[in-house]
């Protein structure tokens, strides 16, 4: 992967420019981009992979690989499953030390925001910390 | 459903006009605000009088020698009697201000609890409590070592009343349950309850939360021991309840908080209590947010509660009826008696895309378990939409909701 993880957000921001903040659009088109999410192993579907912090389910799991950490995750509502196939599209395939050092700032620059929310909270915010701590961990043992 | 079956005379544009927050856009679209259950909006006057009363008579009460202290304290002492008129209670000493009706009921729980409940004690409530009437008693009952009773629900969300026969014992110390379900909308057999409660000498507590701006409430018809709400869900202002309690029962409740206001006379080596209600309102209270609250009242008793009632019983009919003939649609909560809630599941649709592609549609509803966890574990779901109507609602509101909730479900069938 050439690509660093500034560029792919940049074009996420790109992509979610074109909508032009309508919210329906918006949904419509994350909802989309959860379609295109790869298939997880109903298996991994599992208690310890579901992320906390959540009104809806969100599962997780992350594969170490050639020093790469492998994200795989799904939801059962389908605005999450998008919003979920957006950082996995960000943050598979990276090292720990770029997935620590990763500053998401697609989040604020696209709006979304306010699919974080707190008690309507999808997960997303969830999944971003679930995230850097499979990385922190990672690093840790790397060392 | 509609347990007033008479005409309302109400002009709804005109009770429209007097709520600012109404007139907006919300993603592009005309806001419709159905989210009346979690709370509901404020009209003019309400916010009228939060701003005088910080531009002209802000000061302390029942302290100051002053004009502005004397000024605040009686209207602060007004709102106290509107509120004990407005559920018909015996004398405004009986009226305690709170934070909520989380607060008032876990004052009583508290307070009440830890005096008069014993080990192998039993206190009831039911299966549609919202968390504010469930975990107060789950803790003081752990503490004193007394046990939680259910009361069951049957499918449509409604109290089983022969289950009451049963579960009402000579253990039973307090029974605790909601005049109207936040989830679903069940109006429960208060008198009928109460009057069981009673004989066999247990205390009652009726948390009316969703009951006080819909249905007319008169606690000493009822003769309910304990009455709270909130005043937000009432067209008042956030962050302030009411405890309704029973002069002789609040006399033998020790204080919930210590502080200023609460005391008689204070020494290092005693404090006597002041007398109910001051003994339960520790501290300066909210001031602005009582004295805008007699607004709220007033402005319910302007429109007359059966004409509310009457009125929302015809958009909860009204939408009950569009809303039953989408197909996948599941109505959730189905009693005979009901405010104006709806509660509903869409097969296949998880309801926060639900509310998400709603609100996108400008529609304001509530999606998850509204505090109602237990409840929603006797329905097998995680959660629900609910769509929630006050009387500034109109029938193209609901036209316009369906519309919306339609075409979100054409997006998921591919
Ligand atoms: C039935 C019921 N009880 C209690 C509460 C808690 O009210 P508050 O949050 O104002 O304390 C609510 C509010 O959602 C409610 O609907």
């Amino acid at each position: 992967m050439s690509e660093t993880i500034n560029d792919i957000q940049n074009e996420i921001i790109e992509e979610f420019s074109m909508l032009d903040s309508d919210m329906e659009m918006t949904i419509e088109y994350i909802m989309e981009l959860g379609q295109q999410l790869p298939e997880m192993a109903e298996a991994l579907k599992n208690e310890d992979n579901i992320v906390k912090g959540c009104q809806s389910k969100v599962w997780l799991n992350a594969e170490a690989k050639d020093g790469k950490i492998y994200l795989e995750a799904d939801s059962n509502t389908a605005i999450t499953k998008g919003l979920v196939s957006i950082l996995v599209r960000i943050l598979s395939g990276r090292t720990p030390q770029e997935i620590v050092d990763a500053d998401l700032y697609f989040v604020d620059k696209i709006g979304l925001n306010r699919f974080i929310g707190t008690q309507r909270s999808n997960g997303l915010g969830a999944m971003m910390k679930q995230i850097k701590i499979y990385g922190l961990a990672y690093s840790a043992k790397a060392e | 459903m509609a347990q007033t079956l008479e005409k309302h005379t109400l002009d709804i544009q005109k009770i429209r006009a007097q709520f600012p927050v109404l007139h907006q856009e919300v993603n592009g679209k005309p806001l419709i605000y159905f989210d009346n259950a979690a709370t509901n909006q404020k009209p003019k006057r309400v916010i009228d009088a939060l701003v005088k009363y910080y531009e002209h008579d802000n000061a302390n009460i029942h302290r100051g020698a002053h004009a502005l202290a004397a000024r605040a304290t009686e209207a602060f002492e007004n709102t106290r009697v509107s509120v004990q008129k407005f559920i018909n209670a015996n004398e405004p000493e009986e009226i305690i201000f709170t934070k909520g009706t989380s607060e008032s009921i876990n004052l009583v729980a508290s307070s009440w609890g830890r005096k008069f409940l014993n080990p192998g004690d039993e206190v009831l409530i039911s299966t549609l409590e919202h968390h504010s009437n469930i975990v107060p008693w789950q803790m003081i009952c752990e503490e004193r070592g007394a046990e939680l009773k259910v009361i069951p629900i049957n499918e449509a969300g409604e109290i089983i009343i022969e289950a009451l026969d049963e579960l009402i014992t000579e253990k039973t110390k307090m029974v605790a349950f909601n005049h109207a379900s936040n989830s679903l909308g069940t109006i429960n057999p208060v008198k009928h309850i109460i009057d069981k409660a009673h004989a066999v000498g247990a205390k009652v507590l009726v948390d009316g939360a969703q009951a006080s701006s819909h249905l007319a409430v008169d606690v000493q018809a009822l003769n309910a021991d304990f009455y709270a709400f909130s005043a937000h869900k009432m067209y008042g202002p956030t962050g302030l309840g009411v405890l309704y309690g029973k002069r002789d029962i609040l006399e033998k409740t020790p204080p919930y908080q210590g502080g200023g206001e609460m005391i008689k006379e204070v020494s290092f080596g005693k404090t006597t209590y002041n007398d109910i209600p001051y003994k339960f309102e520790a501290g300066t209270p909210d001031i602005a947010n009582v004295i805008a609250f007699n607004e709220a009242i007033l402005f319910i008793n302007e429109l007359g509660k059966e004409n509310i009632a009457a009125y929302e019983n015809e958009l909860l009919a009204y939408a009950t009826d569009k809303i039953s003939q989408i197909e996948g649609v599941r109505l959730i909560g189905t009693a005979k008696e009901k405010v104006s809630v709806l509660s509903f599941e869409v097969e296949g649709i998880h309801h926060f895309d639900l509310g998400m592609w709603l609100d996108a549609k400008g529609v304001a509803v509530r999606t998850g378990h509204h505090c109602t966890q237990p409840l929603m574990d006797h329905y097998c779901i995680e959660g629900t939409v609910r769509a929630s109507f006050s009387v500034y609602n109109t029938i193209e509101e609901i036209d316009a909701f369906i519309e919306a909730l339609k075409s979100t479900i054409s997006k998921f069938k591919k």
